[in-house]
């Protein structure tokens, strides 16, 4: 579904280039839902925005759902990746009510039955009618990042870009917007990207993980390699044992 | 003295709004002594608000309201404001979440920090500066010579918060409240950070007060917890028992946190009962 092979980003800044990732590979297969975690600056995130086009990139080979990924995207390929960002609060134009933020998409692409649509994905995300007329600073940030999430799906697209879509929520919304993400990838047979700095998170919904450091890709573990600390690298190990919690040197 | 550090009993913090009054903090009690004490909630507990009820930086137009609150055996009640700037820096001090917004922009690191001498130790400059570059040092700030004379912008979000603690810590208080001190850094750094707050409760005797909502750093770090929800504390417990709470809020919280250990196929989802807050 999503193949990539020597993905390279480099960041031109003030005379000096950084490379925000080297030359990174890996699959991703049709229905999975695959994790990429990392600290900051690992270049998690400028992976996903590669795949979606909004960095410019250079790879050996770059394919979206069987097809390679042009330079410029066509509104077609865009319409088959959507994104969630993690900043609920940041990523809804806040003088649009819910109901002009899910139009907006389905008017570009000219799509049919807008009404409807809009309604269904609203129920589908687990919110009221009632909220289809509010504006987002009227919305819980569990509720914001529900209409995201009915933002990104409402063109029904393949393929789902998480972008830590759980950071800024408190654990009860987390789990609540987790237990979503796990039933509409069911229901609308998606196939997904996460990334997250938060190895439970990444373990509760991925098989198959990517550990990222400084723009490079450590290994891929599974999620039962993660649980039980069969993994290769240091880097990983490390990772695992600070996410676990503190541990006091015995004095 | 041995014993408490702090005494809060039945403290209530309220807001009054233009139609009604917010109680942000309901009849809490609690004591500190030379211990870590963890205070976990999700956003709007109420548990900010009780660490800045203790420092009395709830800011206008709240109303801190307590039978008992005193510190070292002292009224903080009775307070006025002239008593209160000698406490805060020199007793007692906070270390805030993020780094960026609780910095100076303008000041350098090092200007930052001897101020903090300057007005409570009242230590000339050449000692301000060394007792600067020393707690740099002690919070492992490799090069404190150079980050003396770094801004803020120059740093990483890991050296800032060292930094914040540093300045927090030059006066030797007894008393630090911590408010989501790790939350804005990745793991490996949020646990430097815990290890150096660790070393100055053993090595110094030091009170520490550790908000935060994350239940796993929470648990491992901290030897006592407080549970608060929407303003009122319903569950202490020793830490390492968080994982057998009884209070079903807690029991909530602790099922809706992915686990590397305990793989679930969906989370538990909390559902609030008006009864807690009785």
């Amino acid at each position: 579904m999503i193949d990539i092979e020597d993905l390279n980003v480099t960041f031109h800044s003030a005379g000096r280039d950084v490379r925000a990732v080297q030359n990174v590979s890996f699959r991703v297969e049709e229905g999975e839902t695959f994790g990429i975690v990392g600290e900051s600056g690992s270049g998690k995130s400028t992976i996903l925005r590669a795949i979606a086009g909004l960095v410019p990139s250079a790879s050996a080979r770059l394919e979206v759902n069987g097809r390679p990924a042009a330079h410029r995207r066509s509104r077609a390929d865009r319409r088959m990746l959507q994104f969630v960002f993690q900043d609920p609060y940041a990523s809804l134009h806040p003088r649009q009510t819910v109901d002009d933020i899910l139009r907006e998409p389905l008017e570009i692409h000219r799509e049919s039955a807008i009404d409807e649509r809009i309604a269904r994905a609203i129920a589908d995300v687990g919110l009221l009618p009632a909220h289809r007329f509010r504006y987002p600073h009227q919305l819980s940030g569990g509720q914001r990042q529900r209409v995201a999430i009915a933002r990104a799906l409402i063109l029904n697209p393949p393929i789902l870009l998480l972008d830590e879509p759980t950071s800024a929520l408190d654990v009860s919304v987390q789990a609540e917007i987790l237990n979503l993400l796990a039933r509409l990838r069911q229901s609308y047979s998606l196939t997904s990207i996460l990334v997250s700095h938060d190895l439970a998170v990444v373990a509760h919904l991925c098989r198959r993980i990517a550990i990222m450091q400084l723009g490079r890709l450590v290994e891929i573990i599974t999620a039962d390699d993660l649980r039980s600390g069969a993994v290769k690298a240091d880097y990983t190990r490390r990772l695992i044992a600070a996410s676990r919690g503190f541990v006091r040197a015995s004095a | 003295m041995s014993g408490e550090l702090l005494v809060v009993e039945n403290l209530n913090v309220a807001f009054p709004g233009r139609t009604s009054v917010t109680q942000a903090v309901r009849d809490a009690s609690f004591t500190l002594g030379r211990e870590r004490l963890g205070i976990v909630g999700e956003s709007g507990s109420g548990k900010s608000t009780t660490g800045r009820a203790i420092l009395g930086l709830v800011p206008r137009p709240g109303i801190v309201t307590a039978t008992t609150m005193s510190y070292a055996g002292r009224n903080l009640l009775a307070n006025t404001e002239r008593d209160w700037q000698e406490l805060r820096g020199r007793r007692m001090s906070m270390v805030m979440q993020d780094p960026k917004y609780s910095l100076n922009p303008v000041l350098t690191v090092g200007r930052q920090i001897s101020e903090t001498c300057f007005l409570h130790l009242r230590t000339s400059r050449e000692d301000a500066r060394r007792r600067t570059l020393r707690m740099l040092e002690a919070v492992q700030i490799r090069d404190p010579e150079l980050v003396y004379d770094l801004y803020p912008h120059q740093l990483s979000g890991g050296m800032g918060q060292r930094v914040m603690i540093a300045m927090m810590l030059i006066a030797e208080p007894d008393l630090l409240i911590a408010d989501e001190p790790t939350s804005a850094l990745d793991v490996t750094v949020q646990n430097e950070v815990l290890r150096i707050l660790d070393d100055l409760v053993r090595e110094r005797g030091m009170g520490l007060i550790f908000i935060s909502h994350n239940l796993t750093v929470v648990s491992s770090f901290c030897d006592r917890v407080l549970i608060m929800y929407a303003g009122r504390i319903v569950e202490q417990c020793a830490a390492r028992d968080l994982q057998n709470a009884r209070h079903p809020y807690t029991r909530a919280l602790v099922a809706a946190t992915p686990s590397l250990d305990s793989p679930r196929t969906e989370l538990a989802t909390v559902t609030r009962d008006p009864a807690w807050l009785q």
